[in-house]
């Protein structure tokens, strides 16, 4: 009795999970659908299935000159900014965690609270700022990588510092001072003995900052104008401007959404960790 | 212990950056809300306004409209989210053949990029070769116009939001629920208790400070809404889906109202942050209610 119920219960999962599958890939399949269709095809409704390629519509973003310019600069803007976060949030979590620093908490308790409100609150100030304060001769912080990898910090460093901290923490203290007795010096330690415990919480939060970055679009959207822009400027452009070209669209949408897809094969697990870590925690 | 000249040493990189991209913008558009100043206007240059901007803004009925929309949009997805992201996680507790697959497939949402996102509904969406106004003009008659219907471009909003976090809600409730002790819920059952019961007096009591936790997450959240209804709706039709933070994109870019637009970023901020604080303490009461009284 007991097992018929269960197996009942197993197909009653099984039913849902398809169907909630289906709810989630519809709407990307739709998207890879489009990509791979020309213009006459697509406007010939009524075709769910796909089974031809038109491949001029990743090709030709694919060889201009300027999306080209927009996947290098996602690519140097994310792996840049999260390996400046994971740096800067290693010796602030390891500050945070081997020192009495009075007040330094409510500095990130303010950050925090401060990227709980709507982004576009900030857009403004960070547009006046990066185009008539942070000059220095000719140079302009508006419109550069630089400004943009500096800018994510605000928001992936205080991120990545609450998911370390619990990590670092939980390295004995012990380690470090029989290091010290050893003779070894703090940035010794920092090299040889926290480096290597928390590599694995500071790859999930490289990766999730990783993503962030690459997420990214208002920022992205408000302080760039032709250099720096990235990929998620460039999918948004394809709508604004009139006469949209669907296809290219879509493949630029396909694009933009691989390196989630590959992040989420290979390190599934960690990634959810990481995502759902905040919520769990004490 | 030791002497902290290395401790802040090590931390000013941090401090210096947040600064000056966090602290400073934040003061930054506190001092340009005292001003007039349009890019475009007639009187070249921005003129001190005092309060103006404030006293417009708390009688500017678009302003007022979008702030009731996107709230009433946080309080449709949080409250769908919430419930249907608790009950799937409840189906994914135990194992089955299957289920990382199917966890894999579910979690892709979570890491698109907005705008990519909104771009994938726009496919979805759009008259002349979407899946969606096809079908249900197909099947059920319904004519489904995106840019015309106000409510269908609300709902639209709603459904996508749904479709992009609720996997969220499910797997923060998930590793929840796999945190919380087994033997309370397996005694009730031998004691008699049916699903039901179990569900109300245990399992939710001690899930409290994750489901606080995740509404908390949730709630602010989707009142930051923004890029992918940016690339759907784009505010529209009309204002029908002009959240707060379309609104003021649309007052600080197209219309380059300096002024303004600062005022109505901080007055947003200072709502959002009201609100958060009085969201917390009432969350936070009604979790320790939950728990004393099991």
């Amino acid at each position: 009795m007991g097992k018929k119920r269960s197996n009942l219960g197993l197909i009653g999962t099984y039913i849902l999970w398809t169907m909630m599958s289906i709810f989630t890939l519809l709407p990307i399949y739709w998207m890879v659908v489009v990509s791979a269709r020309s213009r006459v095809e697509l406007f010939s409704p009524g075709k769910f299935w796909q089974t031809t390629f038109y491949a001029q519509n990743y090709t030709n973003p694919l060889t201009s000159p300027a999306f080209q310019r927009y996947i290098a600069n996602s690519l140097i803007i994310a792996t840049s900014n999260a390996l400046l976060v994971i740096t800067l949030a290693l010796f602030a979590t390891y500050a945070l965690s081997r020192w009495k620093l009075n007040g330094a908490d409510n500095i990130f308790f303010w950050t925090i609270t401060n990227r709980m409100a709507p982004a576009a609150a900030f857009i403004l100030p960070l547009f006046l700022l990066f185009t008539r304060a942070f000059k220095l001769g000719d140079f302009m912080m508006f419109d550069t990588r630089i400004g943009l990898i500096l800018l994510y910090c605000v928001f992936n460093l205080p991120f990545a510092i609450w998911l370390l901290k619990g990590i670092i923490d939980g390295i004995p203290i012990e380690l470090d001072e029989a290091a010290l007795v050893d003779g070894a010096g703090r940035w010794t330690i920092l090299y040889r003995v926290i480096l290597p415990l928390a590599a694995p919480g500071l790859a999930i939060a490289g990766i999730l900052c990783w993503m962030f970055a690459w997420n990214e679009y208002l920022f992205a959207a408000a302080l760039t104008s032709t250099r720096a822009r990235t990929i998620t400027t460039g999918l948004a452009e394809f709508v604004t401007v009139t006469g949209t070209n669907w296809g290219e669209m879509a493949a630029v949408a396909t694009i933009s959404l691989l390196p989630a897809l590959i992040f989420l094969v290979f390190v599934q697990k960690y990634i959810v960790m990481g995502l759902t870590f905040g919520a769990v925690k004490e | 212990m030791r002497s902290n000249r290395m401790g802040w040493g090590l931390l000013a990189p941090t401090l210096i950056i947040l600064g000056i991209f966090g602290l400073l913008p934040f003061f930054y558009v506190i001092y340009v809300g005292f001003f007039d100043w349009n890019v475009f206007s007639a009187e070249v240059g921005r003129q001190f306004a005092g309060a103006d901007n404030y006293r417009r803004l708390v009688f500017d009925e678009e302003f007022l409209g979008s702030v009731g929309r996107t709230l009433l949009f946080a309080f449709c997805v949080v409250t769908i989210e919430m419930i249907l992201g608790f009950l799937l996680a409840q189906t994914l507790v135990r194992d089955f053949p299957g289920k990382a697959v199917f966890r894999t497939i579910y979690a892709l949402p979570i890491m698109i990029a907005p705008i990519a996102v909104g771009a994938t509904w726009k496919l979805l969406t759009i008259p002349g070769f979407g899946l969606l106004p096809y079908y249900l003009d197909k099947w059920f008659g319904i004519e489904y116009q995106l840019g015309s219907h106000s409510g269908q471009a609300f709902w639209t909003t709603v459904v996508m939001d749904v479709w992009h976090w609720t996997p969220f809600v499910t797997l923060t409730m998930l590793a929840g629920l796999t945190a919380i002790p087994k033997e309370p819920l397996e005694q009730a059952q031998v004691d008699g208790a049916n699903r039901f019961q179990v569900l109300r007096f245990l399992t939710i009591p001690m899930m409290m400070p994750v489901i606080i936790t995740t509404l908390f997450i949730r709630i602010m959240d989707a009142l930051r809404v923004m890029d992918e209804v940016f690339l759907l709706t784009g505010g529209g039709p009309a204002n029908a889906t002009r959240y707060i933070g379309i609104l003021i994109w649309r007052v600080v870019f197209p219309q380059t109202n300096y002024g303004y637009g600062s005022a109505m970023s901080l007055l947003v901020l200072y709502m959002t942050l009201v609100l958060a604080f009085l969201l917390f303490s009432v969350l936070s009461r009604v979790g320790k209610q939950n728990t004393s009284e099991k």
